[in-house]
Formats: structure tokens, C-alpha cells, sequence
């Protein structure tokens, strides 16, 4: 029998390892405006490597907290601040829950 | 196709007011939003729900919505009429995809999203996103997986169609639920630029023995009420294949091991807990009797002691 040939692609885990994404990185793959990235950070949203001061560094993780963030905004028609409040608490639940099976 | 009762969907009357409708959208999407809901069908239920408020929302819609007429029931089949759409003009918007209801009376222009494609970067291909469910085994012991995906592309034409891709991805061995695993050169090609990345977004099926949380696992293993009492050596599977597990005399239902490092091959790796459960033996022969009456004549035990009856 031939043996088929299959093309596997690899690829990285990006929030593992050194990666660390650009706020034009993050505006590009959430597709908002760098501005408006920008107003996550200032509203603690998303995690900052190093100082606070830019041109911002941003852990892989930033990118699932940014597009959750965002898509909270729009579909819940709430202000960042209420986003920030619902990141927080969730974050909150999650470690309650860890902590009831843990 | 099915008829939609978006009235239904959204739990308002047909004669409710907009700010009613916003209302009623925003309690809903609170309840049902992926990324906050833990209802099972939330995805589907958040989807059904933003199209109806898609429809209601809007006046003009909402209007050719209403001309159907209310003798419908969700569910029925349905054909829109033959002069349908006449008069009516649509602004796009919103990015989900829509049911082939919504399409068949709203159409493709209601669909593409306006801006978006081409990233802010110029001749780059857009990049794309997708979740994908992982089997667990993928990540414990590393391997190929074949992922389908949908893709919405344009065709010759200009219309916006979903092509089924599949790729054969290498999943790297360790990665968690919701980490993201980037292909490079795999999203929207581009003519005359550099194609966009693919993003995919890893969950996993619950696993027939492991439950997980982030990187640690955990294991309901069963025990006889002598290995617990007794302690005993008892096969144990993990995700580096089986062990032999000791379990302390005295030990309850409830009680958890703790294997550091044995959970999830992560960087670092996570922890892999056992939890006992004491598995009764069935009281179901004349020696099995025996033995459950010699045990409740020899020991003074009172299960029920904190109760205080």
C-alpha cells in the first residue's frame, strides 16, 4: 500500500516560554485599535512585563485576557471598569473553586 | 431551514418596547456569555441570542421580521416569500455567523464584517482564530492531531462561503486548557504579503480517569475499606503509566495524595492528586453476610456519633 504522506505543522505555545507580544502585536490580533489596548493596560486589564512605562512587553497570557476583555465590552455593552470588576471577580471564582476541590 | 421565534429566544412579548428588548438582551447575554457562563449550551444559547437581538434591535428588521406575520412556530420549516427583502435596506454588522434563517432574510451583505480583514500592518494576511477540543491524551503525551476547521473565504464572486480545512497540527506535549498554540503562515493568505498566523485556543474533553484543573490532575480512586483501615500498595494508573500507590493506614473517604510533579508535562510540570473513595464490597453471599456481621459484632462502631441521636 502507498503510504500516504501527511504534513504535520508545529507550532508554539505562546504563552509559554519567552514569548512576549508588542501592544501593535496585540492590536493587530484582537483587532482593536492600539489606543484602545492601551486603555485595558491603564485600567490594569492586561498584565505588563517590567515597568509600566512604554513601549509596553506583554506576557503571551495577555493576548486570551485582551480578546476576553474586549469581547465582554462589546457583547455586555459594559464600561472597563465593569470589565476589569467581572475579570476580577471570575478570576476570583476560579480560585474559590480551585481551592473548594483543591 | 427552521423558523426562529426571536421573541422567544429573547422572553419578550411581540409588542415590547426597545428599551425592553435591551434589557431583556443585556440579562440574557450576562447569563449566557462564553467567556462568564458555565451553562452548558451557553455558545449556542449567546449565538441565538445576538442574532435575535441583531433583528429587534434594529427597527428596520425588526419591522420585515414582523411582516411574516405571528403565526409561526420556532422550529417549523420555513422558506421566506417569494418578494421577501423588497424595500428593505441592511447595514452590516457583527462578526458571529449567523443561522441560515437569518441569512436566508437578511442575506450575505449582513454578514461580511466591515473593516477587520487586512490587520492594521498592510499587506499582511489576516490572522485568524479558532478553539479547538483536544482529546487530553494529546497534551500528556504529545502527538499529532487532525483539526478541522472552518473557514469563512471569498469566493470568485465575492461571497463570503465557509470551506472546511484540515490541518494535521503537532499539539505540544503539556499545554493547558486555554493556552494558545500559534502557527506561523497558517492564517489568511495575501496576495503580494506574508500570510497571517493561526491562533488556536486549546480546550480539552473530559478524560475517561483525570479531571483537570490548569496544570494539576486529579484521580477518584477506589479503595476497599480494609486498604484504607490497613493501608495496603494498590495499582494506580498516571499519566507516565501505572504505579503502585501507597495508602496509609487510616485512611478516609476523601483523603488526597498528593504526587508532586505528576500532573500535567508542563513548565513546570503540575501536581497529580488522588482522591480515595471506599468502595463497598456487595453483601451478596452467605460468607460475605458472615463477614459484615463478625465485623459489626466485633467492632463498637457508631457511624452517626457526631449526629448526637
Amino acid at each position: 500500500m502507498p503510504q500516504r504522506e501527511i504534513h504535520v505543522i508545529s507550532g508554539t505555545i505562546i504563552e509559554q516560554g519567552d514569548t512576549t507580544l508588542t501592544i501593535e502585536d496585540l492590536s493587530r490580533l484582537c483587532a482593536a485599535e492600539a489606543a484602545h489596548i492601551a486603555e485595558l493596560v491603564e485600567e490594569g486589564i492586561l498584565p505588563v512585563i517590567g515597568g509600566v512605562a512604554p513601549p509596553w512587553r506583554f506576557p503571551g497570557a495577555a493576548l486570551r485576557r485582551a480578546r476576553v476583555a474586549l469581547r465582554l465590552q462589546r457583547d455586555l455593552e459594559i464600561n472597563l471598569a465593569g470589565v476589569a470588576l467581572a475579570l476580577e471577580l471570575m478570576d476570583e471564582i476560579e480560585a474559590l473553586r480551585r481551592r473548594i476541590r483543591g | 431551514m427552521e423558523f426562529k421565534d426571536y421573541y422567544k429566544i429573547m422572553g419578550v412579548a411581540r409588542d415590547a418596547t426597545e428599551a425592553q428588548i435591551k434589557q431583556a438582551y443585556r440579562k440574557l447575554a450576562r447569563k449566557y456569555h462564553p467567556d462568564v457562563s458555565k451553562e452548558k449550551d451557553a455558545e449556542a444559547r449567546f449565538k441565538e441570542l445576538g442574532e435575535a437581538y441583531e433583528v429587534l434591535k434594529n427597527p428596520e428588521k425588526r419591522a420585515a421580521y414582523d411582516q411574516l406575520g405571528p403565526n409561526h412556530r420556532a422550529g417549523e420549516q420555513f422558506r421566506p416569500p417569494p418578494d421577501w427583502g423588497a424595500g428593505f435596506e441592511f447595514s452590516g454588522g457583527g462578526e458571529s455567523s449567523y443561522s441560515d434563517f437569518f441569512e436566508a432574510l437578511f442575506g450575505q451583505r449582513a454578514r461580511a464584517r466591515p473593516g477587520g480583514r487586512g490587520g492594521f500592518d498592510g499587506g499582511r494576511g489576516e490572522d485568524h482564530h479558532a478553539k479547538v477540543l483536544l482529546d487530553l491524551d494529546a497534551s500528556l503525551a504529545g502527538g499529532t492531531r487532525e483539526i478541522r476547521l472552518r473557514v469563512p473565504e471569498l469566493d470568485s464572486a465575492g461571497h463570503l462561503e465557509l470551506k472546511e480545512r484540515t490541518l494535521n497540527v503537532q499539539i505540544p506535549k503539556g499545554i493547558l486548557a486555554g493556552q494558545t498554540i500559534r502557527l506561523a503562515g497558517q492564517g489568511a493568505r495575501a496576495a503580494g504579503g506574508p500570510a497571517g498566523d493561526l491562533y488556536i485556543e486549546v480546550e480539552f474533553q473530559p478524560h475517561r480517569l483525570y479531571r483537570v484543573d490548569g496544570r494539576d490532575l486529579y484521580l477518584d480512586l477506589p479503595v476497599a475499606p480494609w486498604e484504607a483501615s490497613l493501608g495496603a500498595s494498590v495499582a494506580t494508573p498516571t499519566p507516565a503509566g501505572p504505579i503502585d500507590l501507597k495508602i496509609p493506614a487510616g485512611s478516609k473517604a476523601g483523603t488526597k495524595l498528593r504526587l508532586k510533579g505528576r500532573g500535567m508535562p508542563a513548565n513546570p510540570p503540575g501536581d497529580f492528586f488522588v482522591v480515595l473513595e471506599i468502595a463497598l464490597p456487595p453483601a451478596d453471599g452467605e460468607k460475605a453476610k458472615a463477614a459484615y456481621k463478625a465485623m459489626a459484632d466485633a467492632l463498637p462502631f457508631d457511624p452517626r456519633a457526631r449526629l448526637g441521636v
